[in-house]
């Protein structure tokens, strides 16, 4: 096949992909129902909190509509979770299969394909009304879509984030990437500047170095993931630089301009003045709630434009009909929170009884490599807390499959309360720590305590061994005779 | 034969092994502390940071030798007199040294920039004001005024130097406005610097710094409030690491610096009662935590062994340093490295371990042994270099440290004679601003009394 019929059909490819996602998230002809009267339950935002809550609801028998800007599938469809670890998948893959325009291919397939799970086939046939165009309140009990005026018995605000931009002086004139459309590269950036060193900006340094990048990651603080537990971001930190990525901590972005056609950002570092070029800039300096064209004010709901929609610990905002989840109110911005508290809104809205979103056990993930999870408290929220507790660390170099998988960076870190064995929380990095955590998780909602993990027989060898031989260390160190 | 499993060829054996242990402890001292007389500047009392040509002094090494010349005095290598005349050289350079903000001041609300020039006395490299050396060197500055307690009428040896001694200690002591490094907050900063104001570092977790905050909290000028020792210790973490329970930091040193001064058996502050421990025993439990990773070698690095261990901050090879080394070997140069999460490239500070003797001198001698059985070559002039890797080696032989580290020397001579005779713990158990800032901060127990 010649190179030119090669691309061609690559071009033909892309265009197949393209529409299928299209037709999954928004069909170009797409027509609005009539709307019902009145729906039990009228939902803002078609990410993955919306679908999750339109999926309930619907499901028990509640009349839903719901309201869409863009497409079905939100930030973690198109332009966050999925696209992000779509990318990272394909820097995992062969090193000869690691060409950008290749991985880039594999990304639109992957989230045409995931975006079958909630397609607006799906949604149809599970009675859920769905309506695209912008929607604002005009009541208390009310709002429209585009033209349309719908009535709710309840609402439900899950307009999610989008990416903070910084008033950095020169950036919007030189041009800069966000989320939002980093994945719509034609090229790799020879050189990609990457402002923000927390989760988005970590993983995406480090794909796109993976890919062949030259990144730079500028970071106002003094370490990378500032929120994670210490051992974590120190490790992620010295894996940044050891895959060959230019780390500037403490380093805040002052200006950029364009010279000569390259992209220079002038930076200080302790009162030190330089500038660092790139190809690329990618702003990842966190996330703004979507709340702002809502007119809130219209339904009694009170917001902050920044941190989103006031809610108490029932996921009500401050009109007792209309509940709010996910990165629209919630500070920690990840697609299981979001799906999480929107079924609990759903419930706390309809259901007998009320649940406290305060006290949800949620594991998270940073997709680094090693990939670094979290679930429950650490050590620094359990002091906070008061709460004594000793960290069971096991090293994923002490661990058989860690070796033999040659996957041997991290640690398991299991937290356990003074004077007994109840498990608090746990730290994981490892190549896999996304699928590890979800052990502790379960153990944790089922009440386990380090005695009896000691007992629950792991595969063997299993990365996951990490986490049994934390509760042998427990043992030994209670002097308590276990098997 | 080849001693043990040496990967290089037979070196001479070093002539110190077959000193008993008490001389080979003497020789190591008097080595180390040979280090501090040798680069020490006559005119200002000020000691050199490296023995490289050039090195600035830095005011931490003249508070360890501050407390090193009692030491001298007491082994009969130096005479009383001698030493007074060295220590109030220093001292009077601290008293009479431009304080103020300006960028080549010598420092600051009584603190001092990390670096000085050894004959100008002023900051070098654009240093930082340094909160944690500026206690190590006022350690020191207290050890000399409890040591030179000559009544200036012939007792002890002492004239009216020890009683100027005594004069400026407690004035460079109740001139450091501790509150000033804390910036607005609970716990203090690391530094700062004219250019940039405080230092944007957080101090997370247990290191060296446990001295600032006795000291600080002890102040009868500008004390820190006892709360702040809390605020700080709220950043503790307690693990259990390889089967060894203990309060955690990787490097080695940080078990070490402030143990130096400090005689920390069986006084407990809130967190160590809770945890039933105290930092004596605690730097223990590094030891076995560094030796037992070093048994394990996770990534096969030359050398490690239960018997040979000492993973620290130091001076480490850097790549543009050799030209063949293992495949996939990555190094730091100078760096603080730590166990078991690391850093970690191979390379050893021989120094750490020995200086861990008062706390398990079997291990520290075992391991001393070995060293110098198998690398006899990092040992000159009975001192010990800062650091060494022998995985990072070419046909000469492993990687060594240039010259000698003024840190690594001081600290020896105060820990050799803490486990020798407990001088330099006796000297600071006399000191009531230290006695008041272990009291304020929560201590209690063996020594210092029950809790108020």
């Amino acid at each position: 096949m010649s190179a030119e019929q090669r691309t061609e059909d690559q071009h033909a490819e892309d265009q197949r992909v393209a529409a299928l996602l299209q037709k999954r998230t928004r069909p170009v002809d797409w027509q609005n129902p009539v709307p019902k009267a009145r729906y039990d339950l009228c939902i803002l935002g078609a990410g993955p909190a919306g679908l999750a809550a339109a999926e309930i609801a619907a499901g028990h028998g509640l009349s839903v509509a719901l309201l869409e800007r863009h497409r079905l599938g939100g930030n973690s469809l198109n332009s966050g979770t999925i696209p992000s670890k779509a990318l990272i998948g394909a820097t995992r893959a062969a090193a000869d299969q690691r060409e950008f325009g290749a991985a880039m291919r594999r990304l639109r397939q992957v989230r045409a394909r995931i975006a079958e799970h909630d397609s607006i086939d799906r949604l149809v046939a599970r009675g859920v009304d769905v309506f695209f165009g912008e929607a604002r309140f005009t009541g208390r009990r009310a709002l429209v879509s585009g033209a349309t005026t719908l009535q709710f018995k309840k609402a439900l605000i899950v307009t999610g984030a989008r990416p903070r931009v910084d008033d950095i002086p020169g950036l919007g004139t030189v041009g800069y990437l966000t989320s939002d459309n980093i994945f719509d590269l034609p090229a790799l950036p020879k050189r990609l500047a990457v402002i923000g060193g927390g989760p988005l900006g970590c993983e995406l340094g480090q794909a796109f170095s993976a890919l062949g990048s030259h990144v730079i990651i500028i970071q106002r603080q003094s370490k990378f993931l500032p929120r994670m537990e210490r051992d974590a971001a120190d490790l992620l930190s010295r894996a940044l630089s050891g895959a060959g990525i230019e780390t500037r901590l403490d380093t805040e972005v002052v200006a950029a301009r364009c010279v000569n056609g390259e992209k220079l950002l002038d930076v200080v570092n302790n009162e030190l003045r330089f500038a660092i070029a790139s190809d690329a800039i990618l702003v990842s300096v966190g996330r703004v709630a979507n709340v702002a064209d809502l007119d809130l004010e219209a339904a009694g709901v009170e917001f902050d434009p920044e941190t989103g929609v006031r809610i108490d610990d029932f996921l009500r905002t401050t009109n007792r009909d209309i509940y709010a989840a996910g990165d629209a109110c919630i500070p920690d911005q990840f697609t299981n929170i979001a799906e999480t508290t929107a079924r609990m809104a759903v419930a706390n809205a309809f259901g007998r009884r009320r649940e406290r979103h305060s006290r949800l056990l949620i594991p998270r993930c940073t997709y680094c490599t090693p990939e670094i999870a979290q679930v429950g408290l650490d050590n620094r929220s359990a002091r906070e807390k008061g709460i004594p507790i000793t960290s069971y660390t096991i090293l994923m170099q002490d661990v058989d499959r860690a070796i033999t998988d040659g996957l041997d960076q991290g640690f398991v870190k299991i937290y356990v309360r003074d004077g007994g064995d109840q498990i608090l929380g746990a730290t994981i990095v490892a190549a896999r720590a996304s699928e590890m955590i979800n052990e502790l998780s379960v153990i944790m909602h089922a009440g386990i305590g380090m005695r009896s993990l000691a007992r629950i027989v792991h595969t063997y060898p299993a990365q996951s061994g990490a986490v049994r031989l934390a509760a042998l260390a427990y043992l030994r160190d209670q002097a308590v005779l276990g098997w | 034969m080849a001693p043990l499993d040496s990967p290089f060829p037979t070196n001479s054996a070093s002539p110190l092994l077959s000193l008993s242990d008490e001389d080979l402890l003497d020789r190591l001292q008097r080595g180390a502390f040979a280090y501090l007389r040798s680069y020490t500047d006559p005119k200002t009392g000020l000691v050199a940071d490296t023995s490289r040509p050039g090195a600035p002094a830095s005011i931490a090494v003249v508070g360890f030798a501050l407390s090193c010349y009692p030491v001298a005095v007491e082994r009969g290598w130096i005479d009383r007199r001698s030493a007074a005349e060295i220590t109030l050289t220093a001292l009077r350079f601290f008293a009479t040294s431009e304080q103020s903000e300006a960028p080549n001041a010598t420092g600051f609300h009584g603190f001092y920039y990390h670096f000085l020039d050894m004959s100008t006395g002023r900051r070098v490299w654009q240093c930082e004001i340094s909160v944690v050396d500026t206690a190590l060197l006022i350690a020191g500055v207290l050890s000399a005024a409890m040591y030179f307690d000559g009544d200036g009428n012939g007792h002890g040896g002492g004239n009216s130097a020890e009683a100027e001694i005594r004069r400026l200690a407690e004035a460079l002591y109740r001139r450091v406005d501790w509150p000033w490094a804390q910036n607005g907050g609970e716990t203090v900063t690391q530094g700062w610097k004219p250019e940039c104001g405080f230092l944007r570092e957080d101090w997370e977790g247990y290191n060296e710094a446990t001295i600032v905050y006795l000291l600080a909290i002890g102040s009868p000028t500008f004390p820190l409030p006892p709360e702040s020792f809390a605020g700080w210790t709220a950043t503790y973490q307690w693990e259990n690491m390889l089967n060894v329970d203990l309060l955690y930091a990787g490097p080695l040193f940080t078990h070490l610096f402030s143990h130096a001064w400090i005689d920390y058996r069986g006084i407990q502050d809130a967190f160590m009662r809770e945890k039933q421990s105290d930092y004596f025993i605690n730097t223990r439990q590094a030891v076995a935590l560094q030796r037992e990773y070093c048994a394990r070698n996770p990534n096969d690095y030359v050398g490690y062994d239960r018997d040979l261990w000492g993973i620290s901050a130091g001076d480490g090879p850097s790549h543009t340093q050799m030209g063949r080394h293992r495949r996939d070997l990555r190094v730091y140069g100078y760096m603080a490295r730590g166990v078991p999460l690391g850093p970690d490239d191979g390379t050893l500070a021989p120094w750490a371990m020995l200086a861990t003797v008062p706390f398990n001198p079997n291990a520290a001698l075992r391991g001393t042994r070995r060293l110098l059985e198998l690398y006899p070559e990092v040992c000159r002039e009975d001192r010990l270099v800062s650091g060494f890797n022998p995985t990072y080696s070419d046909a000469q032989g492993c990687w060594l440290s240039e010259g000698w580290y003024g840190l690594d020397q001081g600290l020896l001579v105060m820990m050799l004679e803490n486990h020798r005779s407990g001088l330099n713990w006796r000297l600071m158990r006399k000191c009531q601003y230290v006695r008041d800032g272990l009291g304020r901060a929560g201590f209690a127990g063996a020594w210092l009394g029950q809790a108020s």
